[in-house]
């Protein structure tokens, strides 16, 4: 079973939903991030996405795409961040690490040498945003030798085909895209989500995560009641942005706001 | 790869958008079931004579079509070899080859009941391009771009505004058409309901390749029929500029199959090849996916997009068309680059020797053709595409003069 299923089972026996956040690797510089992901286990962090820094990131909003840019200034690459992961494991070997990019920087290093990297590095899941299960064959063929976890987006415009043929490619979890937009936007509706997540229920028995669109403890709690996971970044790494001239406030800033999510999402 | 006379060139793309290797639909899931609708609409209405019928009447009405091809007598005698056609897409309404294409995504939009439109815009020739068909239509018109391309197309810029449409500059990235593209991209997403993004050039994810070919394949239809008539045979080679190559597809794909006319595509080497300051894919960069499709990629190691340099906005972009990537590996066509001076030298001999004021990218094509006109006998002939006018290219010009417009 992998590392992903595994927390999924152990979650669902104790009657937790997962919170799983996401921030840019190597943002705002490349020591802040392995500590960072510490510290957010630490404030209740069940998975930990991280974002791989890319040039165009066109499906992110504003406060993403700058976290790609200021992590791009120190040259963060993808072999980068997989070494980032491979010492965060050397004193976590529980929490799953779901990589969140573009194609491109795994295209580039080749499907293989990604997916043996990756796996060494302890990677558990891969979730390239651009790339529709349509496209994917190539590279889930890689991936699940490894138990590397594709893990795929489901959106507010899948339609019912297309919810069932992301389901049966995916594995580990699927996430399903609160709102019709980028990262960071903010109209998300609960009781639009709930029918989704309902919906897609129907095609699948793997978790269902929801992200896109969440921006506080409140908003988290909500959807907590209709998802297995809450998956929160833009208001992460917007925190981030604030704080880019002191970095060693990062950690206990982004671990107070995960700890008050995990609060309000235990509540239920 | 040698030519291979057994492939169908114009068979391109398969069910899927492939192109080969290349093209494909490479998009974040919220677009894929519009992408779906997108296609299944367009491949509807290429078959709907009431649609192609008011395609065909605004094309001739509106924009001007066909456009002449003119034989350049005084400039193929100065420069020696064979004689030199050009295809004169500067003469349509708006100045170059881009209305071809809004016109027909425009009456897409339309007949999809879209009432807003959304397009990315490097030189401004597209946006312009765009407005003009959306002032026309009624449509509420939102142009994206980039900060660096607003400062060096002023005059674009305010074409667009005086058509109506909302200019939103792009300050993100390298502040070029890329990251115009990408925030029209984002645009769409969030307003999928009552959007049609109408994008400029041939790359894009499927069916926007084929799409835009399709719409600017008149241009080599028209000029295939042309030089049969004007010079008595087809021509023995065609040339055109390639920044994302859409005017350059146009010419070519109605002569894929004519296995005796050489195919030349000519990208923007800027300062040089050998300098990294320049924005040829085709010549000097590697295979990657960006912008919703597999092609070549101006790119670092890590497979990130690199910033581009070219004296003209409309070819600054670090991708191609993957039809270009296709025809590239099959040997079908020959890609080379032409650098600023070798453009702006073309720039300045078309113009005096033949009264024709070119835009600057068309004035690479120019460039290549004269050299390769050198090179050939003078009972052949060349086709260039002549894509747009230099009006729009005035400042830039004339700041290199020190004159300041």
């Amino acid at each position: 079973m992998s590392r992903i299923s595994h927390r999924f089972k152990q979650l669902e026996e104790r009657g937790r939903v997962a919170l799983i956040p996401f921030v840019t690797a190597g943002d705002p510089g490349p020591d802040v991030t392995v500590p960072l992901m510490h510290a957010m286990v630490e404030a209740g962090a069940d998975i930990i996405e991280l974002g791989v820094p890319f040039s165009d990131p066109m499906a992110d909003g504003p406060v993403i795409q700058r976290a790609s840019e200021r992590a791009l200034e120190h040259g963060i690459s993808l072999r980068d961040v997989l070494g980032m992961v491979r010492h965060f494991r050397e004193q976590d070997n529980e929490t799953p690490v779901v990589l969140m990019g573009y194609l491109n920087p795994i295209e580039v290093m080749g499907y293989d040498a990604f997916a043996l990297a990756a796996s060494e590095a302890g990677v558990d899941g891969v979730l390239t945003v651009d790339l529709p299960p349509e496209e994917a064959d190539e590279l889930l063929a890689v991936l699940r030798p490894r138990e590397i976890d594709p893990i795929f987006l489901l959106a507010p415009t899948s339609s019912e085909a297309r919810f069932q043929r992301i389901c049966d490619a995916a594995s580990g979890f699927v996430y399903y895209v609160s709102v019709k937009g980028i990262t960071g936007s903010s109209n998300l509706l609960v009781s639009e989500v709930a029918a989704k997540t309902a919906q897609i229920r129907k095609h699948t028995s793997l978790p269902v995560g929801v992200g896109f669109g969440i921006k506080d403890a409140q908003t988290a709690q909500a959807v907590a009641q209709v998802a297995d996971a809450v998956i929160v970044g833009s208001v992460l790494v917007n925190q981030i942005e604030e704080l880019c001239d002191s970095p060693q406030e990062i950690a206990p800033a982004i671990a107070r706001t995960l700890s008050s999510m995990r609060h309000a999402i235990d509540l239920i | 790869m040698p030519s291979d006379k057994t492939i169908d060139f114009t068979g391109m793309p398969d069910v899927r958008g492939h192109f080969g290797p290349y093209g494909g639909l490479f998009v974040s899931e919220t677009l894929m079931q519009p992408l779906e609708e997108l296609r299944e609409a367009y491949e509807h209405f290429m078959q709907d004579a009431d649609f192609l019928a008011e395609l065909d009447a605004d094309l001739a009405h509106y924009v001007g079509r066909p456009s002449p091809v003119y034989h350049a007598e005084r400039l193929s005698r100065e420069n020696g070899g064979a004689r030199i056609y050009l295809k004169r897409e500067d003469l349509n309404h708006t100045g170059a080859h881009k209305v071809n294409n809004t016109i027909g995504q425009a009456l897409l939009a339309r007949r999809m009941g879209k009432r807003r439109i959304i397009a990315e815009t490097g030189a401004g020739q597209h946006g312009v391009a765009t407005a003009t068909v959306a002032a026309r239509l009624g449509l509420e018109c939102v142009v994206y771009m980039g900060e660096v391309d607003i400062a060096r197309q002023e005059a674009n810029v305010y074409r667009m505004k005086l058509l109506g449409a909302r200019v939103e500059s792009v300050k993100s990235g390298s502040r070029t058409l890329k990251d115009a593209l990408n925030e029209a991209m984002r645009d769409w997403v969030t307003n999928i309901d009552n959007t049609f993004y109408i994008i400029g050039t041939v790359a894009g994810p499927h069916p926007y390749p084929a799409m835009v070919r399709d719409f600017q394949a008149v241009i080599g239809r028209e000029a295939r029929q042309q030089m049969l008539q004007q010079a008595g045979a087809l021509p023995d080679a065609l040339v055109a500029c390639v920044g994302g190559g859409s005017n350059a597809i146009g010419l070519f794909h109605p002569f894929l199959n004519d296995a005796s006319v050489a195919i030349y595509g000519v990208e923007a080497a800027g300062a040089g090849l050998d300098t990294g300051r320049h924005a040829a894919p085709l010549c000097a960069g590697t295979p990657g996916v960006l912008h919703g499709n597999r092609t070549y990629l101006m790119e670092d190691p890590n497979g990130q997009i690199i910033e581009t340099h070219s004296i003209s906005a409309g070819l600054d972009y670090p991708g191609v068309g993957p039809e270009h990537a296709w025809l590239k590996d099959t040997g079908r066509a020959r890609y080379v680059a032409a650098t600023d001076d070798e453009a702006l030298d073309a720039f300045h001999t078309l113009t005096r020797v033949e009264g024709i004021i070119p835009a600057l990218e068309s004035s690479h094509a120019i460039a290549y053709a004269l050299k390769l006109a050198r090179e050939m006998d003078p009972k052949q002939s060349v086709l260039v595409n002549l894509s747009g006018r230099g009006d729009k290219d005035m400042h830039t010009v004339a700041a290199l003069d020190g004159i300041n417009i």
